[in-house]
């Protein structure tokens, strides 16, 4: 048992916690995940470059994969915000906010699209104003992007929530007593601190914007080269019944993916090393 | 002697209890808009088939996207008939499912398709762009709303039917791909769904013309728009037959094949027409269709065998990735 270094604990069942977490994954994610890469498999290696390299396939990663990039800065940023205002302040109604907070976890992805779409059409309450000034939201990439920072408002709030509550006030008046200004209080003392959560609600909404279809798909319009989303395609290529050409094209957004997941994760542990380093 | 005597009703009373007590179930796997006129066709079935031979039979609906419904009778669910919007869907549980024979579509009347729809357009009312034909959705300036042919055979039949009218009309291959590349240019939004595309010219209102099924169209007309909308029908379109069949396979395992069969079969019956026909699906009975001429004007219809050398074929030259289709939008 050397291989798994661990200190000695006081509470026992390591070997069949492990076991367990091992059999859970490759259960609900491993297996399923592999099938994947193995029905891909199937192809040659040209036929599998031509499948992911096709004009409109790489102008719908470009979309999936940037949309979705600013997306999570758009969340990051007020979803940060956001968390701060409900962990902060006293208002009326908090209790409301934080639960409206939730909401776009809880609502059929298919029930905010239509209802993203009828917002921002440019018959809509809100797309009326952009169509005023000549800018067009729902039906086109900027669309694609509202529905992503929707879905992926809560995992930031959510996940630097819980951070905040635990940052003590005293650090912020001894940083203040020392002669820290505003800027540099939040700057030097409480951004490291809340950085990791940040990053970790970051990568999920990331995530999660990357492989959203049913909401996306009633705001996009769906013009190829335009506002096709790389989960389009995928359903594209199974109307078909093209079921390998579908699966080369998951297996580059999974590999994408995790890749960029990832250099999160190792980012975010190089900033906590070196902050206790 | 007694037992005997006791034996006698006893089994007449569980036979009478088992014929009148045996539950069939069927599932009918069908496609997404087909929901309501199979649930109307379901009670009509099981009242009709009460009183021919006294059985109870319960019929499931399982409806979805019709090539994913194809694909999850394949993956085994198991249908006992299964009801698409294009046969090259139940093609495929024949080829790569080997659940019935590949000749599956000879088995029924019509093609094993009871009933038939068309493509038709729908504009605002007063038609202000005054969109009579196919040649009208190409012009400058009209906004032309078709749901995405690659995943939907609504958007599918549309496509189609432009290329068809094309070649009809006397023109060329030639003409026939640049006109459809002139009408997709036309279509600002490719929805995932007939219904979205209708939610889009409706809701949103976006576009001066649908071009969607004929029972949808006659759906909005009567039951949603009311007088906000004109329906247009061109002079010539597809003929939209959307297909039923039996899956071999399961019936013979679970045991339903008769109820099953019958099922489709009162399709064609009168009554069964009448329940399609209420759905503004055209009826292939031409009482039925005497019946609501008001609704289905006669129409010069051609069949996707007739121009395109079947579903299949279609599908490959037109739709599969960089096809024709595709080729609208990117050059290849």
């Amino acid at each position: 048992m050397n291989l798994f270094a661990r200190r000695s604990d006081v509470l026992p069942g390591f070997n069949l916690a492990l076991g367990f977490t091992l059999l859970y994954l490759s259960l609900i994610v491993l297996i399923p995940l592999s099938a994947v890469f193995i029905k891909t498999a199937s192809l040659t290696w040209e036929a599998f470059w031509t499948t992911v390299t096709g004009s409109r396939v790489l102008a719908s990663y470009r979309l999936s994969f940037g949309a979705s990039l600013i997306a999570a800065v758009l969340n990051a940023t007020f979803g940060l915000l956001v968390a701060w205002v409900l962990v902060r302040y006293e208002f009326p109604g908090k209790r409301l906010v934080d639960a409206l907070v939730d909401l776009p976890f809880a609502l059929p992805t298919a029930v905010a699209g239509i209802a993203l779409t009828a917002v921002y059409a440019e018959n809509g309450w809100i797309g009326q104003w952009f169509a005023a000034v000549g800018v067009k939201v729902a039906f086109t990439p900027l669309g694609i992007l509202v529905a992503m920072t929707f879905i992926g408002l809560p995992f930031v709030v959510r996940t630097v929530q819980p951070v905040l509550e635990d940052i003590e006030h005293e650090l912020e008046e001894a940083a203040a007593c020392l002669g820290a200004d505003r800027l540099q209080t939040f700057r030097r003392v409480i951004l490291p601190a809340i950085a990791p959560a940040l990053a970790t609600g970051f990568a999920l909404a990331f995530a999660r914007a990357v492989g959203e279809y049913g909401s996306i798909i009633f705001i996009a319009g769906n013009m190829p080269m335009v506002s096709e989303i790389t989960p389009l395609l995928i359903i594209a290529k199974l109307e078909q019944y093209d079921y390998v050409g579908a699966t080369a094209i998951a297996s580059v957004m999974l590999v994408f993916s995790f890749v960029l997941l990832l250099l999160v994760n190792l980012l975010q542990g190089w900033s906590q090393r070196r902050r206790a380093g | 002697m007694l037992h005997q005597l006791l034996f006698i009703p006893l089994a007449a009373v569980l036979l009478g209890a088992g014929a009148a007590g045996a539950e069939t179930t069927l599932l009918n796997v069908s496609y997404d808009v087909a929901r309501e006129l199979y649930k109307d066709y379901n009670v009509v079935f099981a009242k009709h088939w009460k009183q021919v031979s006294g059985e109870t039979v319960t019929i499931n609906q399982s409806h979805g996207g019709s090539s994913s419904q194809a694909m999850a009778v394949v993956n085994g669910l198991e249908a006992d008939v299964v009801s698409m919007n294009q046969s090259n869907d139940i093609d495929l549980i024949a080829t790569r499912g080997n659940l019935l024979p590949t000749d599956w579509q000879k088995r029924l009347p019509n093609s094993s398709a009871p009933y038939t729809s068309t493509q038709v357009f729908l504009v605002r009312r007063g038609n202000p762009k005054g969109i009579r034909d196919w040649d009208d959705l190409v012009k400058p300036g009209v906004q032309v709303i078709i749901p995405n042919p690659k995943i939907t055979g609504n958007g599918r039949y549309t496509y189609l039917a432009a290329w068809g009218a094309v070649l009809k009309k006397g023109g060329s291959e030639a003409q026939a791909r640049d006109f459809v590349t002139r009408l997709f240019k036309n279509v600002p939004i490719l929805d995932s769904g007939g219904r979205a595309a209708t939610n889009t010219f409706i809701q949103r209102k976006i576009g001066d013309v649908l071009v969607t099924f004929e029972n949808e169209v006659l759906l909005i007309k009567k039951e949603i728009g009311g007088d906000q909308f004109d329906v247009v029908y061109p002079s010539i379109s597809i003929l939209a037959e959307p297909p039923v069949a039996v899956i071999d396979k399961v019936v013979d395992k679970r045991g339903t094949r008769r109820q099953a069969q019958a099922y489709l079969e009162y399709l064609y019956s009168e009554e069964g027409q009448e329940v399609a026909a209420r759905h503004y699906y055209r009826p292939r009975s031409d009482k039925v269709l005497r019946a609501h001429a008001a609704d289905f004007p006669p129409l010069k219809l051609f069949t996707v065998n007739e121009i395109f050398a079947g579903w299949q074929n279609a599908q490959k030259v037109h739709f599969a990735d960089g096809g024709l289709f595709d080729q609208i939008y990117v050059k290849q």
